[in-house]
């Protein structure tokens, strides 16, 4: 590598509040491999949950704030396939419709260079053994944004495969929808816990130690339904297992 | 030829006819939806089977997502071009000896049927099976003007007989299996043999000698279509059982009522559709019957054909440049076999002869955001419809696009703001400024103090308070940490964090 590969490391604010080990671990597996992690302190939020509640005119702000914080870094990373989603898919959308050409035109440029951790692991960096290293069985979700909105396709799962020690199971019906969904969670919470209870059933039919994901929000939930079922079925992010290495396991 | 003269001023369909709102709000109607075991293993089963099908003959084909390309682009190319080839439609189906009539909503289409059945002196008609006649309540329309309507199709037979609602799109009668037709054949056949199995064989035979009798008897029939060729005004429908045929051929007069989008400019466009239309919708790689038909002939089919193109709201939705995509749909259902709401809360609970997401970004444009305001939210987006689509209709965009519709249309009619768009404004603030957003999280951290011992020792939340009560009905939340990850970047890392 002529240069290490400096990162601007886009936390989300889930992460960012409720699982900061998400974010730890996320820094550690880029420093691991080289990078130059930075974190823009000036970051908030992706807006994703206005956008997808509706609330277009209140994330016009939130992707300014965004596009502003980050569009001077040749490389975004997240540890979220959602808002990578929703800073690819959706920012310009919603600066076209506020009428601010100049700002979708930015949001577009720092839209291609953002991407979710396993998308930039695997395509920008070209590894898939990260040198991790986590003696348990784990059952992988793939979530619906990084596997339908980006097509990040085997990538996660390439990357567990060279985790030492780690043995994968396919959990059945994986390209099904955890239930989350934002806030249909709450405003459809009974089909959202339906959704759920199927996806807890198959999570638990694999026998698996730990449910990993690339996204807090939907292991959030699966670990919610799981933990109040006293399952006994850890939620792990992906993040978490790469960063895990034979000194120290979590 | 003109019955009404079109709109000048996109309309709404109009309420108080056909089955585009539901009485109750999506997640009412799911709950008792959600309640039913005995719905939820039909449904899980039958789209489980569904998909397994669609997906195996999609994987047949070496070209799909050129096919789905060409669906896409003849549908947006049509649409913008819809006017015209309309009124193409309009002259070639006349030159064929056929008459064309232009309704401008339900109550008019409704009217324009019940007097062309009156006019043949007939009392009943048969039906081949259309999504665009149910939309428009055509069968209580008939019946107030003292037409019986017989449905032919099988799956809406068993519905017509049980005075049910369609489930879904392609198998209305989905939520039903067949332990319960056969109990529904024996109460509501006349003369059915009492020892009748529920072997689905036994139950389509039942079904036969039933319709066999209308079919011999009807003067009259009433069809939708699936596709009309404005190049030569030749009308088409696909099906699986014949019955259509039956109809479509049998009886005096044919009278088809089609929505507006139905039109493809040309026979080389059709070709596409009647590939990518049977494997995304039944699984397989060409649907039984197909009929075309263009005009009247003497001594070969009906004598009187008539075309009844449907707007019904359609106008309205073309007109929105982000939901028009939703006109584009073929009436696949192969989105309501792979959507999880779908398959959990089955047709009904979406209240419209549309259901799952195609019905969510349909419905709500056909009526008016206002009468089906919970439909966009029936969805995760979690994307699996758009994967699906034959035709690429990206339908969570639509839905996102609609729900800010819904919050447009809140706030403007509303003095006093809900609590969610408080809230959501409320975040919006904080979340624009970093240094806010930082006091928020500390002070969340309070949630910290509240909760049992044990509770707090496993790092989560058994119940919230307010709208979040919903979250721990069946979910822990987490407990906020000690530190955020900010917080922790500052402390460790404060040389890198200042940077920026």
């Amino acid at each position: 590598m002529p240069r290490r590969p400096r990162v601007a490391l886009f936390v989300t604010c889930l992460v960012d509040t409720l699982f900061p080990d998400v974010g730890k671990a996320t820094v550690a597996v880029l420093e691991r491999l080289g990078c130059e992690v930075v974190f823009p302190v000036k970051q908030t939020c992706c807006g994703q949950a206005h956008i997808n509640t509706g609330y277009h005119r209140d994330a016009v702000g939130l992707v300014r704030k965004f596009v502003t914080t980050f569009e001077d870094f040749d490389a975004i990373v997240a540890p979220s396939g959602s808002c990578i989603g929703s800073i690819r898919h959706q920012h310009s959308m919603i600066a076209e419709k506020a009428g601010d050409g100049g700002l979708a035109a930015r949001a577009r440029a720092v839209g291609t260079r953002a991407f979710e951790l396993s998308e930039y692991l695997v395509d920008q960096l070209g590894v898939t053994d990260v040198g991790a290293a986590y003696p348990h069985t784990v059952a992988y979700h793939p979530t619906c944004h990084s596997l339908r909105a980006l097509g990040v396709g085997e990538r996660p799962l390439a990357l567990l495969r060279s985790v030492r020690g780690l043995q994968l199971i396919e959990l059945p019906n994986g390209d099904q929808c955890c239930g989350f969904g934002g806030t249909f969670a709450v405003k459809n919470a009974d089909t959202s816990v339906a959704m759920l209870t199927d996806k807890m059933t198959d999570v638990l039919s694999t026998g698996a130690e730990v449910c990993a994901a690339s996204d807090s929000s939907c292991l959030m939930h699966i670990g919610g339904g799981l933990s109040r079922l006293q399952a006994g079925v850890r939620t792990v992010h992906l993040a978490e297992i790469l960063a895990a290495t034979e000194d120290a396991a979590p | 030829m003109s019955d009404t003269p079109a709109p000048t001023a996109p309309i709404h369909a109009p309420a108080g006819v056909g089955m585009l709102r539901g009485a109750r709000t999506f997640p009412e109607a799911a709950r008792q939806a959600l309640g039913d075991p005995q719905l939820r293993h039909n449904l899980g089963h039958a789209t489980a089977t569904i998909r397994e099908k669609r997906a195996n003959v999609v994987a047949e084909v070496a070209d799909w997502a050129e096919l789905r390309n060409a669906g896409e682009a003849i549908k947006s190319a049509t649409m913008a071009t819809l006017d015209e080839q309309l009124i193409r439609l309009e002259h070639q189906v006349t030159a064929a000896g056929g008459v064309v009539h232009w309704a401008s909503d339900a109550d008019s289409a409704n009217e324009i049927v019940a007097r062309l059945v009156r006019e043949t002196g007939s009392r009943e008609v048969v039906k081949v099976k259309s999504m665009a006649t149910q939309e428009i309540g055509l069968n209580d329309a008939l019946a107030q003007a003292g037409i019986d309507a017989y449905e032919t199709d099988l799956a809406e037979l068993i519905v017509q007989l049980g005075g049910d609602l369609p489930s879904h799109i392609l198998v209305p009668a989905i939520h039903r299996n067949r332990a319960e037709i056969r109990n529904l054949f024996l109460r509501a056949i006349p003369d059915i043999d009492p020892g009748l199995t529920d072997d689905p064989r036994a139950l389509a035979a039942a079904a036969r000698r039933h319709l066999r009798q209308r079919f011999l008897a009807a003067k009259v029939a009433v069809s939708g279509a699936n596709f009309a060729v404005a190049e030569t005004g030749t009308l088409c429908v696909v099906e699986s059982e014949g019955n259509g045929r039956m109809c479509l051929t049998l009886p005096d007069t044919l009278i088809t009522v089609m929505g507006i989008e139905k039109v493809v400019p040309s026979w080389r466009d059709l070709e596409v559709f009647l590939q990518l239309l049977p494997r995304s919708s039944t699984g397989e790689r060409m649907n039984p019957y197909t009929s075309l038909w263009t005009g009247a002939h003497r001594g070969d089919g009906p004598r009187a054909v008539h075309l009844v193109l449907l707007d019904n709201g359609r106008t309205s939705v073309l007109a929105d440049q982000v939901g028009r995509d939703a006109l584009n749909c073929i009436r696949c259902s192969a989105c309501l076999n792979v959507c999880p709401v779908y398959q959990r809360t089955g047709g009904h609970a979406y209240g419209s002869v549309y259901p799952g997401p195609i019905g969510a970004i349909l419905s709500p444009q056909l009526t008016g955001i206002e009468h089906n305001a919970s439909l966009p939210y029936a969805s995760t987006l979690c994307g699996a419809c758009y994967d699906v689509c034959p035709v690429k209709i990206d339908i969570p965009s639509i839905l996102v696009h609609l729900r800010a519709q819904d919050v447009e249309v809140k706030r403007a009619r509303r003095d006093v703001p809900t609590p969610e768009s408080v809230a959501m404004a409320a975040a919006a603030w904080t979340m624009t400024d970093d240094r806010r957003w930082s006091r928020a999280q500390r002070s969340s951290r309070l949630a910290r103090l509240v909760g049992r011992r044990r509770d707090k020792a496993r790092g989560l939340i058994r119940s919230l308070p307010g709208p979040l009560a919903a979250w721990t009905v069946a979910r822990d939340a987490p407990r906020p940490p000690a530190q955020t990850f900010r917080e922790w970047w500052a402390r460790e890392r404060s040389s890198d964090g200042q940077r920026r």
